[in-house]
């Protein structure tokens, strides 16, 4: 066995804070990873789902409330936070609908090479977040 | 780790494969397929959207019926999902039991809440 090959690390598990900081993650690995938390945090706010849909549905009453919410902010929470936590749901709604095409159509059509797993995240990466700019935008009000 | 009862077979595990991984594939559909249904009826609107216009796209019948459907698809999709972080991160059996005990009141009202403020319509 040469040098080289004796020293090459072995990862039984990785460690959250001395391993994850310098492991470089392909893009396919963040797409992954993003999927995943952008999937946890539409489950955490769930309940704020409900209420913004709730709100905009019920009356004209509930209806203004739910738009001042946004703009006047909701009991102690001023607008801009509201809003930004939209943008959160915004992005996280945007990411796991695009990754989870990706990986539908991945696994329906066998698209598993390498290369092809490369192209489609960076495209995914590029795609959920250029939208969630433009829609960041419309909703901050900057056009 | 968890304890294996019976072969291979862990109580918190995830009874095992294809249906969950198919059923959690096809509701994924489904929700996007809403998405666009959803999107379609926006984008048809003429003039800016007040409450009567998008009140009134939940307010159609079949829209009532399609919108339960996709609510107890998300109910599935999301256990499914969820259940997995679980499974990939929580090791100890009866942390990964309440966390998943806890999930499944938390979906199951948020989906009773979503129907309630469907069928009140």
């Amino acid at each position: 066995m040469t040098e080289l090959a004796k020293k090459r690390p072995e990862f039984r598990n990785i460690h959250a804070l001395k391993d994850l900081p310098n492991y470089r993650l392909p893009a396919a690995g963040i797409v992954s990873i993003l999927h995943r938390i952008s999937g946890v945090i539409m489950f955490l706010l769930m309940p704020f789902i409900i209420w913004m849909f709730d709100a905009s549905v019920s009356s004209e009453i509930s209806f203004s409330r739910f738009k001042a919410a946004f703009n006047s902010g909701l009991w102690f929470v001023p607008g801009w936070c509201i809003k930004l936590v939209a943008l959160v749901l915004i992005w996280a709604f945007l990411h796991h609908l695009i990754a989870g095409i990706r990986h539908l159509y991945m696994e329906v059509t066998h698209s598993l090479t390498k290369e092809f797993g490369k192209s489609s995240a960076i495209a995914t990466l590029a795609l959920s977040i250029g939208l969630t700019v433009v829609l960041g935008a419309k909703l901050f009000g900057l056009y | 780790m968890s304890v294996n009862y019976g072969s291979q077979r862990i109580v918190v595990g995830a009874h095992y494969g294809v249906r969950d991984w198919l059923g959690q594939g096809i509701t994924a559909g489904l929700i996007a397929l809403f998405t666009l249904v959803v999107l379609a009826q926006v984008l048809s609107t003429a003039g800016p959207i007040g409450y009567d216009k998008w009140a009134g796209i939940f307010a159609a019948q079949w829209m009532k019926v399609l919108t339960f459907s996709i609510i107890l698809a998300l109910l599935f999709h999301v256990w499914v999902g969820i259940r997995n972080v679980f499974m990939d991160y929580i090791k100890p059996v009866a942390v990964r039991l309440t966390l998943q005990i806890f999930s499944i009141v938390w979906l199951v009202g948020c989906a009773g809440w979503a129907i309630q403020v469907l069928w009140r319509l």
